[in-house]
């Protein structure tokens, strides 16, 4: 199963540059994660968001960042929706409201999420993006106007900074290993 | 100082950070039950990836349930493997609350098997978890990274939510019911009135409301944002659990200073039937504008609609009737204890009798996993939780929700019905 693990996730870096895809308002997990093609992880990475964006699955690239609505991510609790982006190459999704699970489960996979009121109006699809995580400052390259969001807790920055929670968990045991 | 609401209390009694609990602030948290049904298998795998091995180890076995309620029993190969992997995981781990898959739908059955109290704070790997908060318990769900670290750590992070309460006076007219309440929120307030906060449901309506009532609208919860969803802390409640548990616990009752993000005021006392049409659970009309569209199935079940009192109203509306030559209704009763109680007083008859076919108490339709799903071109009256395109098979085929009385009523005439006229 493809969809496990932690092979999707990139290594965490404080700065990102992108291009950027962006989404409407309550886009949600069987947008995202196709519910014919649950059981069908190559299928659903090739096929997901087309409902929407038909051109997304095609054209996005490794390190493009979405840029979403309101209620980004709603619905099921399916694991699998962050996860197929993140196998589809997207390093960071902005947007100005997230579900909960799917904000969790992004944090978990260390996806890294940022809420920004207003912010899906600042931005068009193409436009290049520099998001600064820490500090949860935001530029549009294009149009060179920055924004800023909310802090990320310490907590959730942490497990960004370890790779995810998955990664952070079993490093933690492997220590404890040692230490015995 | 400002008093407290539910949530702040419960997750203040179980926070292990140094920070003070107040909305938006994080902490982490022990967290007292972890649920998990056939998305164990994927926590199995997550196990094997534990190096030491002898590190693979549930933090404490007596505080997780799992459950088959989803696939049960297995419809297929694939399933019946998955079903046999988590049977030995939860073997070998001695977890002694495993339910396998004659018991029913896990948020009925936890309830039911005495797992859930007041002041608990409860995750689930299942969304709908939400349902507990009618018994004063704390209780979300999450994805399966953050269950894996729960099932090993008993604790993970969590937002200290903001909450907004619903106040609900006036009386259910004549075959109207709590899910007609919580629709009607939805279609008022969006899909989105409760993202990442906590509702506490309040007033002279909930009190009146039963136990099953009142799961109804704590699970529905879950489709309007919420993260957790308080029913009224009373000694219904309490006189519900005690027949379940002799563990002792106390009810978490919110400050009368306590500072709500929100307060919806509501009263029922003129509320029509109400049905959540497709695609979305917020495009909500009342009976009355949808009555006369044509319907091939009924559902009812699920852990929304599946209790004894959702089974005895339909059954109530079917006596002595026979439902549409065209429409297949079929029944799962949310767990065994339900069915039981149907077997015996008759309702079980009334309802084969009309022409319903009853299943065995688990998921199945609701979900579309197997045992009643739609063509493409079919409608569907459900008493269930989402109407999403494609959640019951085809993603031609349309949704709609409703309450146990209108899918009753729905059944007999073959196309959408007022359940007020029987
Ligand atoms: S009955 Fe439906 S909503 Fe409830 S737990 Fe099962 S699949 Fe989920």
């Amino acid at each position: 199963m493809a969809l496990t693990g932690t092979k999707s996730i990139k290594e965490y870096k404080d700065v990102l540059k992108g291009k950027v895809w962006v989404f409407p308002d309550n886009v949600d997990t069987d947008v995202i994660s196709p519910t014919q093609y649950l059981s069908d992880n190559k299928g659903a990475v090739e096929h997901t968001c087309e409902s929407i964006i038909k051109n997304f699955p095609r054209e996005a690239k490794d390190g493009d960042i979405i840029v979403g609505g309101r209620n980004f991510g709603c619905g099921s609790s399916r694991e699998t929706a962050p996860v197929i982006l993140q196998e589809k190459g997207i390093s960071a999704i902005v947007a100005e409201s997230f579900a909960r699970i799917f904000y969790r489960s992004s944090i978990a996979r260390a996806l890294p999420v940022l809420e920004i009121e207003g912010i899906s109006k600042e931005f068009k699809t193409g436009d290049e993006i520099e998001i600064n995580i820490p500090e949860a400052e935001i530029t549009n390259l294009t149009t060179d106007k920055k924004y800023k969001g909310k802090k990320l807790d310490p907590i959730l920055l942490n497990i960004l900074r370890n790779g995810g929670l998955e990664k952070q968990l079993l490093d933690e045991l492997k220590d404890k290993g040692k230490a015995k | 100082m400002s008093g407290k609401t539910i949530a702040e209390k419960i997750l203040a009694a179980h926070s292990l950070s140094d920070i003070e609990i107040s909305p938006g602030n994080m902490i982490n948290a022990k967290i007292d039950l972890i649920l998990s049904h056939f998305g164990t298998a994927r926590i199995v795998l997550d196990y094997r990836r534990i190096r030491p091995s002898k590190l693979r180890k549930v933090f404490d076995p007596s505080k997780i349930v799992v459950i088959f309620d989803h696939y049960a029993p297995a419809p297929n190969e694939k399933m019946a493997s998955a079903h046999d992997l988590i049977r030995k995981f939860v073997k070998r781990q001695k977890i002694e609350n495993f339910y396998d898959i004659r018991e029913g739908i896990c948020h009925q059955v936890l309830p039911e098997k005495g797992h859930i109290r007041p002041g608990m704070l409860v995750v689930g790997g299942d969304s709908h978890t939400t349902t507990y908060g009618a018994f004063n318990a704390a209780s979300c769900g999450i994805g399966n990274t953050d269950l894996f670290h729960a099932f090993v750590k008993g604790e993970l992070w969590f937002k200290v939510p903001e909450t907004i309460q619903f106040v609900i006076s006036g009386k259910l007219p004549y075959n109207t019911m709590s899910k007609d309440i919580i629709i009607k929120i939805a279609g008022d307030y969006s899909a989105e009135v409760a993202r990442y906060k906590a509702i506490e449901f309040s007033g002279e309506t909930m009190e009146n409301l039963s136990i099953a009532s009142r799961m109804t609208m704590s699970n529905f919860s879950l489709e309007l944002g919420a993260k957790f969803a308080f029913g009224v802390p009373d000694q219904k409640v309490v006189d519900w659990i005690k027949k379940r548990t002799t563990e002792l616990f106390e009810l978490i009752k919110p400050d009368a200073d306590a500072e709500y993000e929100e307060k919806f005021n509501m009263n029922i006392d003129d509320l029509e039937p109400q049905v959540a049409c497709p695609h979305t659970i917020d495009n909500v009309k009342p009976i009355s504008e949808v009555v006369g569209t044509k319907i091939h199935q009924a559902f009812l079940g699920s852990c929304t609609n599946g209790r004894f009192e959702d089974l005895e109203i339909a059954a109530r509306i079917l006596d002595g009737k026979i439902i549409h030559e065209d429409v297949r209704m079929i029944v799962t009763p949310a767990s065994q204890e339900i069915w039981l109680e149907a077997a015996k007083s008759g309702v079980a008859e009334t309802l084969i009798k009309a022409g319903a076919i009853i299943c065995n108490p688990n998921c199945g339709a609701c979900f579309g996993g197997h045992q009643g799903l739609l063509a493409s071109g079919e409608r569907c009256i459900s008493s269930s939780n989402r109407n999403f395109r494609g959640r019951m098979g085809s993603t031609a085929a349309e949704i709609y929700l409703g309450s146990p009385a209108t899918v009753a009523a729905s059944a007999i005439k073959g196309e959408l019905t007022d359940p007020r006229d029987y």
